[in-house]
Parts: structure tokens; C-alpha cells; sequence
């Protein structure tokens, strides 16, 4: 595994478009080429290099390749866009759009992100430490495929709008959440570790959304039906299931009506 | 201006009858001559190259408020494919739904010089000026719709041909249109009583009127007028499995109506899309679903005063919009994507639902076959156009590809093995393995330019290189000497995507397969003139004093703001 360092020089004036900062774009690089890859600002094409030393080699392919951002990168959008291989590391924050419509690979943040993370992701995991933005996991503006596969493990709380239109995968939240989980979510499991707002599961087709927590006021077209038992990542506890969103159509798969499952912990 | 000379390049004419020879084509202010026209010309080398006409489409949504409407709801359409700004072009973006330059850019870039968007609504006719404005580079017009038209619904009720056509060539003039398109007669008005006319024969209510009477009566009241197109329809019960009793009803109403225009023009009906019209079974399962296009085509091929385009589903997610209010409701249940749906006061409505034609489910291949099958059962290619119906069963940008699958089998083989799931299915449900034919250059011609303009009533101006015609030509790199279509129909799609140059207006607009010209594009539209008739313009003033929400006075497009370039066709129906 060979790894490519990027240290942060100079603070962007405006928000940095770096969506080459992924394993398989460095892929065969040497540290030259990279700080010569382009990024923008606002308009203006720059270069990588402007902003980051450039330490390191990448390996001969993404999946040989790591990234570490050694510093802060909350003003740089696009880490690890598509990556399908490989993995970064950012020392500090990152921006919008981390491991959006990822394929594959790992990213790790220590710190913590901004909206938009994992938007239409099909593969891979995200890791962050600390506290993630607004539509974790969801789709792009106008799309109905949101996050379809792989794993999104944030450590602190989450925005609003997490899973929107989620269609598989999994993604797990240590603190609390907005408003808006899971709404149009067709698939995949949100666990949420503490409370949510409102409006969980809205228009919700299929798929299991835990919350260990509060949910501060239920959506009414979830119905309580019974009691289960559950292991939920490595704790064991007694959850109340709902079915719901009753609003919304339903498929129906050997004769019966498929809802989505909403579990709220006694 | 300039004069050019396409010099030994391999023509396809089939207005002059010229099948692949090589022979050398002069443009000079604007128009094809003769080369003994040109004093200094430009020499164009297009030797082992195919130089046709430049394309013109019969039937695309291109520009207006349901384009507008899919291009706003659908952002994902132009995400990872906007290109920035370079040389004379702007930004372009979209896929199935692009910005106004992309649709001019990608016409051009495909040689094609003339676009019919397919259908206006009145009212917003101002909105569909401004995006056609907008768009550079080809020449355009559009058809308002009549099919559901109070107006229309009313006189045709009553049998008055007459005062429809007073109301339709009033109409054509203020809204700046150019001729008569008729969408689901009958239907989209009955669905704003929460019915649908699923037959020609089903009454629409309030009205008391069948599509039947509808489509000849447009029929009657276009040969009164003596317009250059034809009455253009979208049948009813598009898209239903078994409709194409329905659609043979519908083409039967043509039956004893002869063409009377000083255009050229010899048909009375062009039917747009059939492949969506051509079902047999009941239902879009592979047990349940079976082609129809040679039943269909049986008929077609019986008839001399018909037209149609083909509208082939080209396995794409793309964006379906239409006046067929009702189609997009059902569509938006079956796919449960978004839906958006406005109604136009008085006149019609429309519908927009994105839509994946996935080559993994059986019934999106069999679509497919059925569009192709119509092409290659077709006898007379004067009246078979090739569309998708832009962008309802696919992109305009995969004519190209159309046009490989019907000039070869091995392409048509190709997908049934390897790229659609159920090959097997659609083989045994549809025609498309049991048909030989493979298309010529000399037939895609006919297809894509010589017949399309015939029946628009502009083979005067477009669809050849005759001298006298426009200065508009198009230069393929395709070699059909050296170009087997058995076995590299993949030089098929590639020389028609990227045409190596366009000359339009004879003005060079494409060049090296590069835009270097935004063009001087213009606006057809149809000025007719019929005697007074009062009545009519009673009828007129009333409904917009009960009914309309807008005046008379701001409804009507004027030429200067919405029309810059236009292009005026005088018809005179008074006598």
C-alpha cells in the first residue's frame, strides 16, 4: 500500500472543488503529477499542488492507493468522489460531498463533515469521528437513488434529510439526528444510537430505521404492531416495531404487504 | 456569402434518384446550384465520404412549458454532463432533456438542419417561441394542438368545417404555428372528467364527440385550408397492450380523403410514433404481450395517403412528456418516479414522468423491437421516418443508433443475444427475429430527409441537394464502399453522431466535427388567410370574455420579440 500525503498550505478563498482527491484518479501517479491535478474555485481552475504539499507516491492501482490529508479540509468539497478502491484518511474536517457516489474503498474523518456525504453511494464505507451535515446517505438533488449500498458510520450527531430516497446499505449514527430520516427510503437500515426530531420515515416504502433514543414526535402513519428482540451493532435490546409509512403504496411479495420498519427501543 | 464545393463525395438523393454516386455538390448564397454556378468557391474534400441532405425530424419536444417542466424537475438529468462554455459555443447540459443550445449543438452535430417541435399549447405558445429563440442553429417550427380544443371540440360537434378552419388558421397566425397536431382526440378532455377515450368510438363528455369524428374532421378542415403538413396524430390508447385496433381505427379514418395543398404534400394523416400504438395482448408481461407492427404495417402498406414515424425505444432513462394527460398519470403509477401534470385552460394539458427503459425487464426490449419492426416492414420510405419521439422513447441523439439497427441485423442480433435479458422472449413475442432486411443509405435518406419534408410541405426547401433547394448539406464520415454494415455497425452509429460537416443556409456550421457557427436559424410558421367569418370571431371574443384567463390582445405571439427570424408560408384559403 503505498500512501500519498496531502498537507493543507493555504486556506481556500472559496470553497475548493477537489473531487480528483481519490485513490483512483492518484492511481500511478507520482507526488508531481498529483499537485499538478486541477481543482476549482468557484470558477477558476488551480491546481492541487497550490493548496497541498504533495508527499509520497500513489500505488499502481486505486485499491493500492491511500490518502491522508494531514490538517483541515473543511473547505474541500468532492474527497473521495466515486473512489472505487483504496482509502483516504483526513486528519481534520472535510467539506460537502465526501465519498459521494462512492463505489468502493474507505474513507476515515477524524473530524467532521459537511452535508451531502455518501450521496448515491453504492459501495464502501465512511467513517467519521466527529458530527456529519444535512442529506447523509440520501440522493442528489431530483434523483430517487440514494445511498444503495455499503456503510456510513458517523460517531457524533447527524443534520436533517439523512437517507433520503436510501435504497440499500447501512448507516449508523452515535448521537442524534434533524428532522427528516429516511423519508422515500425504499431500502437499507438507519440506526440512530440517540433521539430523533420528527418526521422519520415519511413517505417510507421498505427498509428498518432503529432508533435507541426519542423520536420527539412520531409521523402518524406509522402503526405500532409488536414487540421484538433485536441486536442491533453489538448491543441487545427490546424494541417496539412499527409498520408504516400506511400512506404511501406498498409492495406486495408472496402475498404479503411489504411496509417499512420503524423499531423504537423501550 | 460564401460558396462551397463538396467535391467527390458519395451522394444520396432520392428526390434526384441518386443512390451513392459520386458527384460534386455546389452551394452559393444560401442554396444549392449548379457547380458551373460558382466563381470562387470553397473546395470541401469529401471524398469516402456520404453527403446527404442535412436531417429533418417530423416529431420531437424540443422547446416549451412540458420540456421546460422536465428540464426543471429532473437536475439529475444534467448531472456529470454539462460541458463548459468553448470557442462560440455556450455551456451545453442534459441528457434527455437538454438545454436549448445543447438540442441546436447535438442536431447540428448529427447534420440535421430542421426540427418540428411536435407539439405546442396555444396558450403558452409564447413560452415555446422563446425556447425555440433560443435554440441555435436549426431551422424551427411548431404544431399547436387542436385535439382536445374547446373551439374545435364545439364546431366539429356541429360538423362545421368551415368555421373550424377559420378558427384553426386564426390560431396558426397568432400563435405563430404550422400546422395541426392532435393528441389523444377527445381523450385529455375527458380526463379532466376523470375519464379517458380508450377508442375512436368513446364519447368525450360534455362535448358529445368521438375521436373518430375529431381526427376527420382536423383531417377535413386541413384539406379546406390546404396547409403544407398534414393532420399529425398521436392516437388514442398510446402505450396500452392490445391498442393497435385502436390504432387501426384511427388510421382508417383517413380512408377516402385525398391531400389538396400546393405544397407537394400527398398524404392526409401522419401518425407520429407508432411503435408505442402497434401492441397486441393484454398485458407487459412476456406471456401477456405480443407485437403487432405487421398487422399494423399490413394495412399501412395498403394505404397511399399515409405517413408515420416510428418512435423507437432506445433502452434509455430518459424524460416522457406529453399532451396525453391521462398516458402520464398511468405512467407515474406504474413507475411510482415523479409526476408533474398541467392543464391549459381550454386548450390541453401535459404530463411529465421520467422513465428508465431498463434492457434487464422484458417488456422495454420488446418496445424496442416493435419500433424496428415498423421500419423494416415499411414499403415506402418516402413515409416512414425514423424518430424516438424525442425524448419520450428516447434521446433524439440515438438516431444514429436507430439507424444502425435498421441497416443491420447483425446489430439487431447483437442485442437480442447480449444486451436485452429476454431475447429469447421478445423472439418468440415479436417479429424482430424473423425479419432480414437491412436498410440502405439510399432508404435512410428517404427517412430521415426527403419523405420527412415531403409531408411537412417543404421538399421545395429541405431533403435535397437539388439546385433551388437550401443550402443545407451534410457530410458523413462513411465509406460504403469501404463499410460492411454486417460487420461494423458500430461505423454506423459513429458517422451519423458526428457528421464532419454541416452546411446550413450555406453558412458552415460544423466543420471537422466541430460547431463553429451558432448559425442564422429561422421560424416557420404557417400565414394563412380565409375569407371573414364573423362568427368565428364572435366565438373567439366570447370565450375569452367568459373563459380565459388572459385578454385576446396578450395572447397572441408577436413576430418581433418572440419570432426574430422568421420565415412566413402563405397559404390562401379564401377562395
Amino acid at each position: 500500500m503505498a500512501t500519498v500525503t496531502l498537507t493543507p498550505k493555504k486556506v481556500p478563498s472559496l470553497r475548493l472543488e477537489a473531487d480528483n482527491i481519490t485513490p483512483d484518479v492518484f492511481a500511478g501517479k507520482s507526488a508531481a503529477e498529483i499537485a499538478g491535478l486541477h481543482v476549482f474555485t468557484g470558477n477558476t481552475q488551480e491546481l492541487l499542488g497550490d493548496y497541498f504539499t504533495v508527499a509520497g507516491s500513489a500505488g499502481a492501482t486505486a485499491a493500492e492507493t491511500s490518502i491522508v490529508i494531514d490538517g483541515d479540509a473543511s473547505r474541500v468539497k468532492y474527497i473521495g468522489m466515486k473512489m472505487s478502491a483504496g482509502d483516504i484518511l483526513v486528519k481534520g474536517n472535510a467539506d460537502m460531498y465526501v465519498g459521494a457516489w462512492m463505489l468502493g474503498g474507505k474513507i476515515t474523518v477524524k473530524g467532521s463533515i459537511d452535508a451531502f456525504a455518501g450521496t448515491g453511494m453504492t459501495g464502501g464505507e465512511i467513517i467519521v469521528d466527529g458530527d456529519a451535515g444535512n442529506y447523509l446517505g440520501a440522493a442528489y438533488r431530483g434523483d430517487w437513488r440514494g445511498m444503495q449500498g455499503g456503510l456510513i458510520r458517523v460517531g457524533g450527531n447527524a443534520g436533517s434529510d439523512i437517507g433520503t430516497f436510501m435504497r440499500g446499505g447501512e448507516i449508523i449514527i452515535g448521537g442524534n439526528t434533524d428532522v427528516h430520516v429516511g423519508t422515500h427510503q425504499e431500502g437499507g437500515r438507519i440506526v440512530v444510537k440517540g433521539d430523533c426530531k420528527s418526521k422519520v420515515g415519511g413517505q417510507m416504502v421498505e427498509g428498518e430505521i432503529i432508533v435507541f433514543g426519542d423520536i420527539e414526535v412520531m409521523m402518524p402513519g406509522f402503526q405500532y404492531r409488536n414487540d421484538v428482540d433485536l441486536e442491533v451493532d453489538g448491543s441487545e435490546a427490546t424494541f417496539a416495531l412499527y409498520e408504516g409509512d400506511v400512506g404511501e403504496r406498498h409492495p406486495k411479495r408472496k402475498g404479503d404487504v411489504v411496509f417499512g420498519k420503524l423499531y423504537l427501543k423501550y | 456569402m460564401a460558396e462551397y464545393l463538396i467535391r467527390n463525395g458519395f451522394v444520396y438523393d432520392p428526390v434526384l434518384g441518386i443512390d451513392g454516386d459520386k458527384k460534386d455538390i455546389a452551394v452559393k448564397d444560401g442554396k444549392i446550384v449548379e457547380t458551373t454556378a460558382l466563381s470562387k468557391p470553397t473546395e470541401i474534400n469529401a471524398a469516402g465520404m456520404t453527403v446527404m441532405a442535412a436531417g429533418v425530424d417530423v416529431h420531437a419536444h424540443v422547446a416549451g412549458p412540458k420540456v421546460c417542466v422536465g428540464r426543471n424537475f429532473r437536475p439529475e438529468d444534467k448531472l456529470f454532463n454539462s460541458t463548459p462554455q468553448a470557442g462560440i459555443k455556450r455551456m451545453e447540459g442534459g441528457f434527455s432533456v437538454p438545454t436549448t443550445l445543447r438540442t441546436g449543438y447535438n442536431y447540428a452535430r448529427m447534420g440535421y438542419g430542421f426540427v418540428m417541435e411536435a407539439a405546442m399549447p396555444p396558450l403558452f405558445a409564447r413560452h415555446v417561441h422563446e425556447e425555440i429563440r433560443d435554440t441555435p442553429i436549426i431551422d424551427e417550427a411548431a404544431l399547436p394542438v387542436f385535439g382536445n380544443n374547446w373551439f374545435v371540440l364545439e364546431y366539429l360537434k356541429n360538423k362545421e368545417i368551415e368555421n373550424t378552419a377559420a378558427y384553426i388558421a386564426w390560431l396558426l397566425r397568432v400563435t405563430k404555428g404550422f400546422g395541426i397536431k392532435n393528441v389523444n382526440p377527445g381523450g385529455t378532455e375527458a380526463w379532466g372528467w376523470g375519464m379517458n377515450c380508450e377508442t375512436v368510438n368513446d364519447v368525450v363528455p360534455y362535448f358529445e364527440i368521438t375521436p373518430a369524428e375529431i381526427i376527420r374532421g382536423l383531417i377535413e378542415a386541413n384539406e379546406y385550408l390546404g396547409l403544407p403538413h398534414c393532420m399529425h396524430v398521436h392516437g388514442n390508447s398510446l402505450g396500452e397492450p392490445g391498442n393497435y385496433t385502436v390504432t387501426l381505427d384511427t388510421l382508417k379514418q383517413a380512408e377516402g380523403y385525398t391531400a389538396k395543398n400546393d405544397f407537394g404534400r400527398d398524404t392526409v394523416l401522419h401518425h407520429t410514433h407508432l411503435q408505442f400504438h402497434s401492441y397486441g395482448g393484454t398485458s407487459y408481461s412476456s406471456k401477456g404481450f405480443e407485437s403487432k407492427s405487421k398487422e399494423v404495417m399490413d394495412y399501412v402498406n395498403k394505404q397511399d395517403n399515409i405517413t408515420f414515424d416510428l418512435g423507437v425505444v432506445t433502452l434509455d432513462e430518459t424524460t416522457t412528456m406529453t399532451a396525453d394527460g391521462p398516458f402520464e398519470h398511468h405512467l407515474s403509477h406504474m413507475n411510482h418516479l415523479k409526476w408533474a401534470n398541467v392543464d391549459v385552460e381550454l386548450e390541453t394539458a401535459a404530463g411529465v414522468v421520467p422513465f428508465i427503459y431498463n434492457p434487464k425487464s422484458y417488456i422495454a426490449g420488446a418496445q424496442w423491437a416493435v419500433g424496428i419492426e415498423l421500419g423494416l416492414y415499411a414499403k415506402d420510405m418516402m413515409k416512414t421516418y425514423i424518430t424516438t419521439d424525442h425524448p419520450n422513447a428516447g434521446p433524439f441523439t440515438r438516431y444514429p443508433r436507430v439507424i444502425k439497427w435498421l441497416m443491420s441485423r447483425a446489430a439487431r442480433e447483437h442485442m437480442l443475444e447480449k444486451e436485452l435479458k429476454y431475447g429469447d422472449s421478445i423472439r418468440n413475442t415479436c417479429y424482430i427475429g424473423e425479419i432480414d432486411r437491412e436498410l440502405t443509405l439510399f432508404e435512410i435518406a428517404q427517412m430521415t430527409r426527403a419523405g420527412p419534408a415531403k409531408v411537412l410541405g417543404l421538399s421545395h426547401m429541405f431533403g435535397s441537394l437539388r439546385p433551388g433547394c437550401e443550402g443545407d448539406v451534410a457530410i458523413y464520415p462513411y465509406n460504403p464502399e469501404a463499410i460492411d454494415p454486417s460487420r461494423d455497425p458500430e461505423l454506423i452509429e459513429r458517422a451519423f453522431s458526428t457528421a464532419q460537416y454541416l452546411i446550413k443556409g450555406g453558412e458552415m456550421v460544423v466543420k471537422e466535427g466541430d460547431i463553429v457557427s451558432n448559425g442564422s436559424k429561422r421560424t416557420f410558421w404557417v400565414d394563412c388567410t380565409t375569407s371573414e367569418n364573423p362568427q368565428v370571431q364572435r366565438d373567439i371574443s366570447e370565450k375569452f370574455k367568459r373563459y380565459y384567463s388572459v385578454t385576446e390582445a396578450n395572447y397572441e405571439v408577436s413576430g418581433h420579440h418572440y419570432v426574430p427570424n422568421p420565415y412566413v408560408i402563405e397559404v390562401d384559403a379564401s377562395q
